[in-house]
């Protein structure tokens, strides 16, 4: 009753009492809430200055210099020397290296990922029984270390008494020396890194689908639509913001892939893992830096740039 | 088939006038039925894709080494032991890892709870010059990769002397954006009504936010600490970097120092440690597990 009144109040010219004083901004109320806003906002504001866009702004002029980490106590040693390292970067092969294995990650684990999770949330939405179960056994892996995943993974990919290639020898495949093999390291990290996060994706896909109305669904089937189509042209165009969200938060992460080739390859073998991030750890580790700063911005800028274009894509139709 | 028949044919009588190919309905539910199955079967195959890594390291961690790298390889432990369990913790200190673990988590919890429900009041509820800018660093922090902010957050916590300290564990997670989205979303929802009701009475603005607002958030603050808990007891790179003695040690950063190293080869003990590290926050999950998907779906769609 009261709360209708002051709502109408701040529209209505007619309600004297608050409208005007509103608009203004100079009521004492007002400038209370402001005040005690910002208080709230504060402690958010002095650690988000001091660990984020302090560090953001320093690793931006670190790339421009010659810092290394012997230069932490004298910062007078430190050079200014431009765009030198991002033109270093042109030149380094291994830099490459990881832009083209960070790519491969990209490019074959987001479609993967996306479609089983997809697959297991369409699944999980039509069954009438244990989803709960199957929930819980699909996100599992999404809540467990990297560190215990790896100490599992490494001995189930060993070339001779692995579960994967026993089990791929049932059906007469000899399998490959995942991790010590330059060709299949990455896939076999694709593997995990699907594995570890298909249930966020899952539990994201599984609430979209639960917003789709069942009566366009049975709408399509009474038109005669195979299940197929019903999918294809009724539930995924309905999905598509959720599509769109999983896409972005699963390339956002996976351009930045780091634990999965530190806990098992440390990048090798032969720098067939090597990813951007973890060549930007490698930087920081000899102490170069204002290199890994600079390697570390293009990747920020990579992200965002992908990020722009997959809003720009998946939302083009609308 | 022939059980099917009847329930066909009578669904065939009410919908007759409403579906034109017979054919196609009669189809269509039959496949209705074996789809299901199928649906089961597959679930149930990926589910044993899912699960099946955590149960061989269970059953491994109570296996000697010999036994685990048999081939080819068995399930069950002959003669289960906990021996692999004893020998680690006579060898490393995992209480100390433990503590560690548990005491960074919690209060970078607790941080996040509280500074992450005041900033998400304040951008959902309260008027104020600048609220937008303040939405848009939140916004612009998701998408600062890690790595891009790594070198110089050691540096300054390194400049401000709080290497290896617990500080230096917890400070830089103490309130996280997605923290604040999480709670602005939430809060957004709550009726203005209340608020405002609130001050018509002559309540002042925090006594509203700790009296009225806070009490109605349980569900979004039980799913933030849980996400952040996760997250925090997850964390790696960072301890690894920031913890140089053992006695600052977290579990992960413990288990991948010695699983490296000579260490690499010792099957059960490696087994046992990634089970104690994993066991506490499985056991969590499957108790609040509806918290924790909750949590994912609220952040995930609006």
């Amino acid at each position: 009753m009261t709360t209708s009144a002051v709502d109408t109040g701040a529209r209505t010219p007619g309600a004297v009492v608050d409208g005007p004083l509103r608009r203004a901004g100079k009521s004492p109320a007002r400038r209370r809430e402001a005040r005690t806003a910002w208080i709230l906002c504060s402690p958010f504001l002095v650690l988000f200055a001091v660990f984020t866009a302090g560090p953001v702004l320093a690793a931006l002029g670190m790339s421009f210099t010659d810092i290394r980490s012997t230069d932490l106590r004298s910062p007078l040693s430190v050079g200014f020397v431009g765009l030198e390292n991002y033109a270093q970067l042109i030149g380094d092969d291994r830099f490459w290296k990881a832009l083209t294995n960070t790519g491969i990650f990209v490019l074959l684990g987001v479609p993967l990922t996306m479609v089983c999770a997809l697959a297991a949330a369409v699944g999980l939405n039509s069954i009438p029984r244990l989803r709960g179960l199957f929930r819980v056994g699909y996100y599992m892996p999404v809540v467990t270390s990297i560190v215990a995943v790896a100490v599992v993974w490494r001995f189930l990919l060993q070339p001779d008494s692995g579960l994967a290639n026993i089990v791929l020898g049932w059906i007469g495949i000899d399998g490959p020396r995942w991790l010590e093999d330059t060709t299949w390291a990455l896939p076999s990290l694709i593997a995990m890194a699907t594995w570890r996060n298909l249930g966020t994706l899952m539990v994201i896909f599984l609430a979209g689908l639960q917003m789709v109305p069942t009566e366009v669904i049975e709408a399509g089937e009474v038109d005669g639509a195979t299940r197929w189509q019903r999918f294809r042209y009724i539930t995924l165009p309905m999905l598509r913001p959720t599509l769109l969200f999983g896409a972005v938060i699963t390339s956002v992460g996976y351009l930045q892939f780091f634990e999965e080739p530190f806990v098992m390859t440390q990048g090798g073998p032969l720098d067939s893992t090597l990813s951007m991030s973890y060549f930007v750890f490698d930087q920081f580790g000899f102490g170069n830096y204002g290199y890994a700063s600079a390697v570390s911005y293009v990747l920020f800028a990579i992200i965002v740039v992908l990020t722009f274009i997959q809003f720009r894509v998946l939302r083009e139709r609308d | 088939m022939s059980s099917t028949t009847p329930t066909t044919s009578t669904s065939l009588a009410v919908t007759a006038a409403v579906a034109p190919p017979i054919a196609g309905n009669t189809d269509r539910s039959e496949r209705g039925g074996s789809g299901r199955l199928g649906t089961y079967a597959l679930l149930t195959l990926g589910l044993v894709f899912m699960v099946a890594p955590f149960l061989w390291m269970v059953l491994g961690s109570l296996k000697p080494d010999a036994e685990i790298r048999r081939v080819p390889p068995t399930w069950l432990p002959e003669s289960p032991s906990t021996d692999n369990y004893a020998t680690l913790f006579d060898r490393l200190d995992f209480p100390t890892y433990f503590f560690n673990s548990t005491l960074v988590a919690v209060v970078v919890t607790l941080g996040n709870l509280a500074f992450a429900s005041m900033a998400g009041y304040a951008l959902a509820k309260l008027q104020f010059r600048g609220k937008r800018l303040v939405f848009g660093l939140v916004l612009g922090t998701l998408m600062v990769p890690g790595m891009a902010t790594f070198t110089p957050q050691f540096v300054l916590v390194s400049n401000l002397n709080l290497t290896n300290t617990y500080p230096g564990l917890i400070l830089p997670f103490l309130v996280a954006p997605f923290g604040i989205f999480l709670m602005r979303q939430f809060i957004s929802g709550l009726p203005d009504e209340l608020i405002q009701a609130a001050r018509v009475d002559g309540a002042g603005e925090f006594r509203i936010f700790f009296q009225v607002v806070l009490p109605l958030c349980g569900p979004a603050l039980a799913t933030l600490s849980i996400l952040t808990f996760l997250a925090s007891w997850n964390n790696f790179l960072w301890p690894l970097v920031v913890a140089q003695t053992e006695d600052k040690y977290t579990l992960p950063v413990a288990l991948a120092l010695y699983s490296v190293g000579q260490n690499r080869a010792e099957y059960g003990l490696l087994l046992a440690g990634a089970t104690v590290v994993v066991l506490p926050i499985i056991g969590m999950f499957l108790v609040l597990q509806r918290y924790f998907t909750q949590g994912i779906a609220t952040t995930g769609i609006k």
